[in-house]
């Protein structure tokens, strides 16, 4: 979490004009700066260091004797058809989720924004899901689409739809995306929310004598005006949906059936900590962290050219 | 091109808070009207009902003839220059401009052509590439107005277009939307609480407090018969001297001072005199005068205003810049440059005399 609130300070400063200060003590800054370096170094650049070393290395379960493999396990990995599917499952888990939560977030903005008094306690509802702890809103996903007691199947099977995700692998795929995109609503909305109430209501009201309907309005004004926010939510989304859905998975289909919900960031646990295979578990991370840094790179040089107005 | 006609018009919040207060104006076609008054004295509001952005509690409001209340703001065939412009600030100059046309299917090469006429009479054919963000306040001040022009409505709406601009600006812009109006002919409302951009721009000035009109008039006529101790303060600056007088018969006493009218005074008993700063003049020896005691000078160059006493009442007094000013002044005024206000209600008691040639609107050639 470090590490995406770190994202969450630069936006707004990058939206405002940013107030140089200076200081009298050299020392002082760095003081200042120092909890919060210390945390990022020891539970960030420390542990990612680690997973560098070990990547190159060859471990026995019990750390007990440890070998230089060089690249080895990375090119293992380019072989194996498992890590292939898993980044594929990965993407698909990832646009699939940024999509419909940020898509959802925009929707419920666009309606609350349209309410005058009772807009807080909407405001309020709609932002309890993010207070939900991810493995809790996993085994609540779970319990609803729980093929023998579930709420939703029963429904389901009324329309000729048979569902039981321990068994059909696009189903598993379909409930953790439900219950991944459902946790990060709440923070979309929160977002798009604030971006939509500070369009100034004067240009609202000068697109209405311009002759634009509210869905016009929506699609040519403010939607252009939010980009800043879409960015912003896009680059954060993609973020969660590589490494915090971690908990989700685990707590609905526990990768399954037949690795048809085995993400990255959960093979990485699966090989690791399940199998044991520390080297390889090592280089799948040091992969995953490249993704995302490959992703943020390209989002911020090439997206973001087109987000300035 | 269209009239605008304001019938009984009311702006009533809930709790019962009457922000327009059956307000009735009839606006002939290319009339430039400026409406004018304090914050919260329900100008805005009223600019705003008319727009469409508002409801209208209660009365009419038709333009062109076809009555507007029900009616959507895109509808009502008027265009608004609003206080902070209100330009999209993800489209070009260009674009700002033609979006109210594309939304109306205008056909592409139409909207060109009326773009580029627009550009060409505002002076921003330069800038039509650029985004609002790159403009000065001046130009974006003119896109703003543009984006108004490019659509030929019935009408424009002006909301305080140049309270954000700084004051030489504001001159020379208030001089441009005055021109352009001529020009074009488009009926105008435009609101302000600047009383001197009221003077300036108006044909005929609108003058409100707590969501009433206080006078209707051309702005020499609001100027020199004000219809109540309100407008005598608001209008003009140095601001109209209100002081208590007495009248009997054809005589009025200020405190100690007592002044032949020359005629039958309007009304007896205690009233309130209006007098305009520069109306006193020197007392030439043996004239009846009113003596005041000097407390500071302001000198504006061109003119000083002296500030003092009459009895215990305050008074200023603008003089030509050659006369000496002692601890005191004996100031005398033409009886008939008086004004007077019932000391209830302030209301106006008696005509006014305005100048023979401030009658008639002055209509100038561009």
């Amino acid at each position: 979490m470090p590490v995406l609130l770190s994202f969450v300070r630069q936006t707004p400063g990058r939206l405002m004009e940013t107030k140089k200060t200076t200081f009298d003590s050299r020392l002082l800054p760095y003081l200042l700066l120092a909890p919060q370096l210390f945390i990022t170094l020891v539970f960030f650049i420390w542990p990612a260091a680690q997973a560098v070393k070990s990547s190159f290395e060859r471990e026995d379960p019990f750390g007990l004797s440890t070998a230089f493999v060089g690249l080895l396990h990375y090119q293992r990995l380019f072989e194996d058809p498992n890590y292939i599917d898993a980044l594929l499952r990965t993407a698909v888990f990832a646009v699939s989720v940024t999509a419909l939560s940020m898509v959802l977030g925009l929707a419920f903005a666009a309606a609350v924004d349209r309410l005058v008094r009772t807009g807080r306690v909407y405001t309020t509802l709609l932002v309890w899901p993010y207070a939900v702890a991810p493995v809790v809103a996993g085994v609540l996903w779970w319990f609803l689409f729980n093929s023998t007691t579930g709420l939703m199947p029963f429904f389901l099977e009324k329309v000729g739809i048979h569902w039981d995700h321990d068994l059909n692998g696009t189903q598993a795929m379909i409930l953790i995306i439900i219950a991944a995109a459902w946790k990060q609503v709440s923070y979309n909305f929160l977002f798009f929310l604030a971006g939509l109430q500070s369009v100034p209501q004067s240009l609202m009201e000068a697109a209405a004598i311009d002759g634009s309907g509210p869905v016009k309005r929506f699609f040519t004004i403010s939607l252009p005006l939010l980009s800043p926010t879409t960015f912003f939510l896009f680059i954060i989304n993609v973020n969660y949906t590589m490494f915090d859905t971690f908990p989700i998975v685990d707590a609905t289909t526990v990768g399954g059936p037949a690795q048809a919900t085995t993400t990255l960031v959960y093979k990485v646990y699966q090989d690791g900590y399940l199998g044991l295979n520390l080297g390889s578990s090592s280089a799948q991370s040091v992969l995953l962290m490249m993704i995302v840094m490959v992703l943020t790179f390209v989002q911020f040089r090439y997206v973001e050219r087109r987000v300035q107005y | 091109m269209a009239g605008i006609k304001i019938a009984g018009v009311s702006k009533i919040y809930a709790g019962g808070v009457k922000a327009v207060n059956s307000v009735s104006i009839d606006i002939a076609d290319g009339e430039f009207i400026v409406l004018v008054g304090p914050s919260g004295c329900g100008k805005s509001t009223l600019l705003r009902m008319i727009a469409g952005l508002e409801g209208i509690s209660d009365g009419e409001v038709s333009i062109g003839g076809r009555v507007v209340n029900r009616m959507e703001p895109a509808e009502r065939d008027i265009a608004m220059v609003f206080q902070n412009y209100a330009l999209y600030p993800h489209m070009t100059v260009y674009q700002n401009l033609a979006y109210g046309l594309r939304n109306r299917g205008t056909p592409k090469a139409e909207i060109d052509a009326r773009v580029a006429e627009a550009a060409r009479m505002l002076e921003i054919t330069q800038y039509l590439e650029r985004k609002p963000r790159a403009l000065s306040g001046g130009q974006r001040q003119r896109v703003a107005m543009g984006r108004a022009i490019v659509r030929k409505p019935a009408a424009f709406l002006f909301d305080e277009p140049l309270s954000n601009l700084d004051a030489k600006l504001r001159v020379s812009m208030r001089g441009e939307i005055k021109r352009l109006q001529r020009r074009l002919g488009t009926t105008s409302i435009y609101v302000t609480h600047d009383q001197l951009e009221a003077m300036t721009l108006a044909d005929r000035l609108v003058v409100l407090n707590g969501g009433r009109i206080e006078q209707i008039g051309s702005p020499l006529e609001v100027y020199h018969a004000p219809a109540s101790t309100f407008v005598a303060s608001f209008i003009g600056s140095p601001a109209m001297n209100l002081v208590s007088g007495e009248l009997h018969g054809n005589r009025l006493a200020i405190g100690p001072a007592v002044i032949e009218l020359g005629a039958q005074a309007p009304a007896s008993g205690p009233v309130t005199v209006g007098i305009r700063a520069e109306d006193l003049r020197l007392a030439r020896d043996g004239e009846a005068a009113l003596p005041l005691n000097v407390d500071y000078v302001e000198e504006l160059g061109a003119q000083r205003l002296v500030h003092g006493q009459v009895g215990d009442q305050m008074l200023t007094v603008a003089l030509s810049p050659a006369i000496a000013i002692g601890e005191q002044l004996s100031l005398a005024i033409d009886p008939a440059r008086l004004h007077f206000f019932a000391v209830d209600g302030g209301r106006r008691i008696g005509e006014g005399s305005v100048p023979a040639h401030a009658s008639a609107p002055v209509a100038q050639p561009v």
